[in-house]
């Protein structure tokens, strides 16, 4: 669909600015870019190429290799199943049968209104409270008779106000006030931090 | 006080008797906010280990035998010896927690964020170096949210940053995350990872990311766990620390039991006393397996780990007895499988599982897992061929040249092949995938046999199906 916005521009500059390459903070960058559109563009993948000095080749090699990021369009809400071990032992294939039906879709499949894209995925750790699922990348334990049925209608309704549509994770970010930040150096130039010296005596050095 | 009962606010966590070295503040509803971390002792380990040099921080952790959480169980203290004198130096934070069955590095970034990072303040300052990145898993929204709000109040409190609790020490730590791949788990992939990269593991040598890892300087990766021990360890000494646990095992781990047991959960236990049979049957943890079925088999440390058995269960939790045993304790992830289970079901979900995360870089691997899942799958349909099981230990012999690692059989007279495997791949992930299928095979062929048994002729076999089975459609993802 399109670059990042002023907004996320800015955001995408003060990440960068966190790593001592640029090329470093492409994994978050992308995540950005999924957050605006709910999957990532080619266009924004061209917008981060020029934003961290490399090819849009590269930045389609990283964003292919990654589950998580969608270069197609996919439901406002992504449900995961969990079908791995402890989540099979306990009913974890039927839960996904049952989602299938209620949904009319194979997982993989997006629902013809964009609503939900089902998926069949890996241990998501929460294995105690299998059989378990994630609604972007948001959990819910414990999944038993008629919660998923519960679970869409919420969801169907609007009344899941606390799952944010999908591309969205962390609600918070991290900031780093520039008064307060030791300061970060490409690999190059950075050296022995001054206070190591200080405090280290060298021929103790390890 | 122990309640020995779940936690509400914290999923699966059980309140139990025993020493508290990582799970203290699970119990408090709000014990991931800084005042109420400051309050119970949050960041009294750093303003302790600042006011010693970082040699001495570094000495006392070694002396405590902190062996990594993670999977590999090396001591941190040993690690850390690894680096070179030679700088910038990095410390990277594994928190890509993905080992099927481990559930505990989320629960101790969701629940005590700043714990982690007073750990990460204090490897960073015995270590010599300003940069740490904080590296969680992409698929764990709220870990991610919590560990942000957390470095931005620990930023605006001193606690990391420019002249860190208002000494001349200044240490960045930055949050950041992946994308949903198992291997990244594997440090040289997660540094990879890091560098914006596909995440594939690094050829070897080097071997050791402490020597060349980030940027190609040295680089130390630690598990959550490991470094969430560090600020009890540096508050209390590492003497009181080796009150806890064995000789060779100090300290307490946190393991989740899942599978077919009562009371599933999260526990922190004393490592090396605490044995299997006490977590699957005893009143403080799981209190047996459900319907009062019988135990079948069991995975000690995660998928990667062969199985084990009921002769095992008096085993205790030391990796220096179940490496021998023939498995690993790996990252604290035990799943118990009663007398119901298909074996072959259980093996193939495993097999699945590596062969959808094989990263495809070593053809071993990436050619090896996928035959391994289409051949189980052709059984499971009902149209596998008798000579698919030898096929199947063929194919994995390729990836891991035997013997692999299994369980003592004494019945058989079998004896352990211990751990870890010999592998053609330069990670361990494809040898892990022949965890499941040497377990199951050696123990439960017949099953497999009974699979087959219809499909006695080849020639009829292979019309049944095509070739390769490839009627059966593969699950969701890539």
């Amino acid at each position: 669909m399109s670059r990042l916005s002023e907004a996320n521009l800015a955001t995408a500059r003060e990440i960068i600015g966190r790593y001592p390459r640029p090329k470093s903070a492409l994994i978050p960058l992308l995540h950005l870019a999924q957050e605006q559109d709910g999957y990532v563009s080619d266009d924004a993948m061209e917008h981060l190429a020029e934003l961290v000095g490399t090819t849009p080749a590269e930045v389609l090699g990283t964003c292919s290799f990654y589950e998580m990021f969608k270069r197609h369009r996919v439901g406002r809400y992504v449900i995961n199943v969990c079908t791995n071990i402890s989540c099979q032992l306990n009913g974890g294939e039927e839960l996904l049968a049952e989602a299938e039906e209620i949904l009319g879709i194979r997982a993989g499949g997006t629902t013809e209104d964009q609503m939900f894209t089902l998926e069949d995925v890996e241990c998501i750790a929460a294995c105690t409270e299998a059989p378990c699922l994630q609604v972007n990348y948001r959990y819910e334990h414990r999944v038993g008779n008629g919660d998923l049925k519960t679970l869409i209608n919420d969801l169907r309704s609007g009344a899941r106000t606390d799952i944010p549509p999908h591309g969205t994770l962390a609600t918070i970010r991290q900031h780093i006030d520039p008064t307060r930040a030791a300061g970060i150096e490409p690999p190059e130039t950075a050296g022995v931090p001054v206070w190591f010296s200080r405090r280290q005596p060298a021929e103790e050095d390890a | 006080m122990a309640t020995n009962a779940y936690v509400p606010h914290a999923a699966g966590y059980v309140d139990n008797e025993g020493p508290k070295v990582v799970t203290a503040r699970f119990t408090d509803p709000e014990g991931y906010l800084l005042p109420h971390s400051v309050a119970s002792g949050g960041y009294s380990g750093l303003r302790e280990a600042l006011s010693r040099t970082p040699s001495e921080v570094a000495a006392e952790v070694k002396e405590a035998v902190l062996l990594g959480r993670g999977g590999a169980g090396f001591p941190a203290g040993i690690k850390w010896g690894f680096m070179p004198a030679v700088w910038p130096r990095y410390l990277v934070v594994n928190g890509d927690e993905s080992e099927p069955g481990t559930y505990k590095d989320r629960l101790l970034m969701e629940r005590d964020p700043h714990q982690l990072i007073e750990g990460c303040m204090i490897a960073c300052y015995a270590l010599g170096l300003n940069t740490c990145f904080l590296y969680v898993r992409g698929e764990m929204a709220l870990a991610q949210e919590r560990i942000a709000a957390a470095l931005n109040d620990a930023y605006s409190h001193n606690y990391v940053g420019a002249n860190v609790l208002g000494t001349d020490v200044s240490i960045d730590i930055v949050l950041t995350w992946g994308a949903g791949a198992y291997i990244v788990g594997e440090e040289t992939a997660l540094i990879e990872s890091l560098e914006g990269n596909r995440g594939m593991p690094r050829l070897k040598p080097p071997y050791f990311p402490a020597a060349k890892g980030l940027y190609m300087k040295p680089t130390i990766v630690n598990n959550v766990e490991t470094l969430s021990n560090l600020p009890w360890i540096i508050r209390h000494g590492s003497t009181a620390y080796k009150q806890f646990g064995s000789e060779r095992s100090p300290g307490t781990r946190v393991v989740a039991v899942s599978g077919h047991v009562n009371r599933p959960g999260v526990y922190e236990i004393e490592q090396g006393v605490v044995t299997f049979r006490d977590l699957f049957y005893g009143e403080n943890y799981c209190q047996g397996i459900r319907d009062g079925n019988d135990l079948k088999m069991f995975i000690p440390g995660g998928g990667s780990a062969p199985w084990f058995f009921p002769e095992q269960l008096d085993l205790p939790l030391e990796g220096g007895e179940i490496g021998p045993a023939g498995s690993m304790l790996g990252s604290g992830a035990i799943v118990a499988m009663d007398h119901t289970t298909d074996a072959v079901k259980a093996c193939h979900r495993l097999v699945r599982f590596f062969a959808r995360e094989s990263c495809g870089k070593c053809s071993p691997c990436r050619e090896g897992t996928s035959w391994e899942e289409k051949i189980l799958e052709r059984i499971l349909a009902g149209h596998g061929r008798p000579a698919d099981i030898d096929l199947l230990a063929d194919v994995g012999s390729k990836i891991s040249p035997s013997p692999y690692p299994t369980a003592a059989w004494e019945a058989e007279g079998l004896e352990a092949v211990p751990f870890p495997p010999r592998q053609t791949t330069i990670c361990p992930l494809g040898p892990s995938s022949v965890a499941p299928i040497t377990s199951a095979l050696r123990r439960f062929r017949h099953e497999f046999e009974a699979k087959v048994a219809n499909n006695a002729s080849p020639d009829e076999a292979a019309d049944a199906s095509d070739s390769w089975g490839t009627e059966v459609v593969m699950g969701g993802q890539q």
